[in-house]
């Protein structure tokens, strides 16, 4: 009986799973790192299944793995939730929308892209999304850049791949060691003043 | 071809691009270009640029668009589907494997470190993809001189988006679900024809 109920629950979850990510997937607009509002919105603050240094871990894995940012940040959550059903789950409900209205306009409009409403509406979706991009910038760093180390990695970042056009891998690989060099430090510091 | 090694190759060469591909999103095209340049009739270099437009044009993670539009023009509805399946798969996999890792070894010091180290780092990444989007949106940088670089500046852009920033901001209206400023920019575009 007890077992029943726990089978009933698991696909409860499992659905909400694939009903948030399909949602996420028809929201967002230019996918990747753009999507980060509407996952922050959906999965931290509306379901609380993650924190938002869990999401950027994810990103900052998803950055340097094979594969669409989208859905691997997918898979880890669905994977945290629900093991390896969740992580599918997660990610076909990503996937869901796209595959859906693609093939809708792939079949009926193929001159979709084209159409001078179309390109209007994303003219101001695109505005939208770097306001949204700039917000969730301001939350990011408010939690996550307070210490002049903190400071200067982040600066570091952005010109590394703003100004220099490097691979986000350069910038993973660079941050993880700078990172451990700063733990290393600070411990050594904090044993000496205990001695 | 036959229609079964078709869908097969199909499947291959997506499963191969969601391999290789690191750092998602366009980061699948030199994967399509070559695609276009080794089965003609599959699509053509013309139409993966105008694939790329409705992939831009339409919500979802552009990577899963592509595949899906890809898919389709070659095999239907079975090709989208098997097309997507194959893109996501290695992902899936790989990601499920650290996830695995992780769960074991976050406690230790050493990935805590690491961790403390990329989470300001990545907070600089989202800064510059939003700032590559700021280029696209808020700028013009065709026939770009320093000496006017003001003239560069798209002034009713830049005014939304200052609306849309502080509206995020302000108390009363920052929790306010982002689709809704995403809807009514998408008006404000197509009423006054941005």
């Amino acid at each position: 009986m007890k077992e029943k109920k726990t089978e009933i629950s698991t696909a409860k979850l499992l659905g909400q799973l694939f009903l948030s990510f399909a949602k996420i997937g028809v929201m967002t607009f230019g996918g990747g790192l753009a999507m980060l509002p509407m996952l922050e919105r959906e999965l931290v603050e509306d379901r609380g299944w993650v924190t938002h240094d869990e999401i950027l871990d994810y990103y900052a894995v998803g950055q340097c793995t094979p594969g669409i940012i989208a859905v691997n940040t997918a898979t880890f959550v669905g994977y945290k939730k629900a093991k390896v059903p969740g992580a599918v789950i997660a990610t076909l409900g990503m996937a869901f929308p796209s595959v859906v209205i693609i093939t809708v306009i792939a079949a009926v409009l193929s001159n979709f892209a084209d159409i001078p409403a179309v390109q209007h509406a994303f003219a101001g979706i695109r505005i939208a999304v770097c306001a949204l991009i700039a917000s969730a910038v301001i939350k990011l760093a408010k939690s996550n850049v307070k210490s002049v180390a903190q400071i200067i990695i982040a600066v570091a970042a952005f010109i590394i791949i703003a100004v220099f056009g490097a691979s986000p891998v350069v910038v993973v690989v660079g941050a993880a060691v700078a990172g451990l060099l700063l733990g290393r430090f600070s411990k050594k510091n904090r044993e000496g003043e205990q001695k | 071809m036959s229609t079964l090694m078709t869908v097969l190759t199909l499947c291959y060469e997506f499963f191969k691009t969601g391999l290789l591909a690191v750092g998602g999103g366009l980061a699948t095209l030199p994967f399509l270009s070559e695609m276009a340049n080794k089965y003609p009739d599959w699509f053509t270099h013309e139409q993966l640029a105008d694939m790329i437009a409705v992939s831009e044009s339409t919500p979802g993670p552009i990577g899963v668009n592509m595949a899906t539009y890809v898919g389709f023009r070659v095999f239907g509805i079975p090709g989208a589907v098997f097309a997507t399946i194959s893109l996501v798969l290695p992902s899936l996999i790989i990601i499920v494997a650290i996830a695995k890792v992780m769960d074991k070894y976050m406690s230790n010091k050493y990935m805590q470190w690491a961790f403390g180290g990329l989470r300001p780092a990545v907070t600089g990444l989202i800064a510059a993809a939003g700032w590559s989007v700021v280029e696209l949106a808020l700028l013009d940088l065709t026939d770009f001189d320093i000496a006017r670089f003001w003239e560069a500046i798209n002034i009713p852009a830049v005014i939304i988006f200052a609306a849309v920033l502080f509206l995020t901001q302000f108390k009363k209206t920052k929790k306010l679900h982002p689709i809704i400023f995403i809807g009514i920019c998408a008006a404000i575009g197509i009423i006054f024809k941005l």
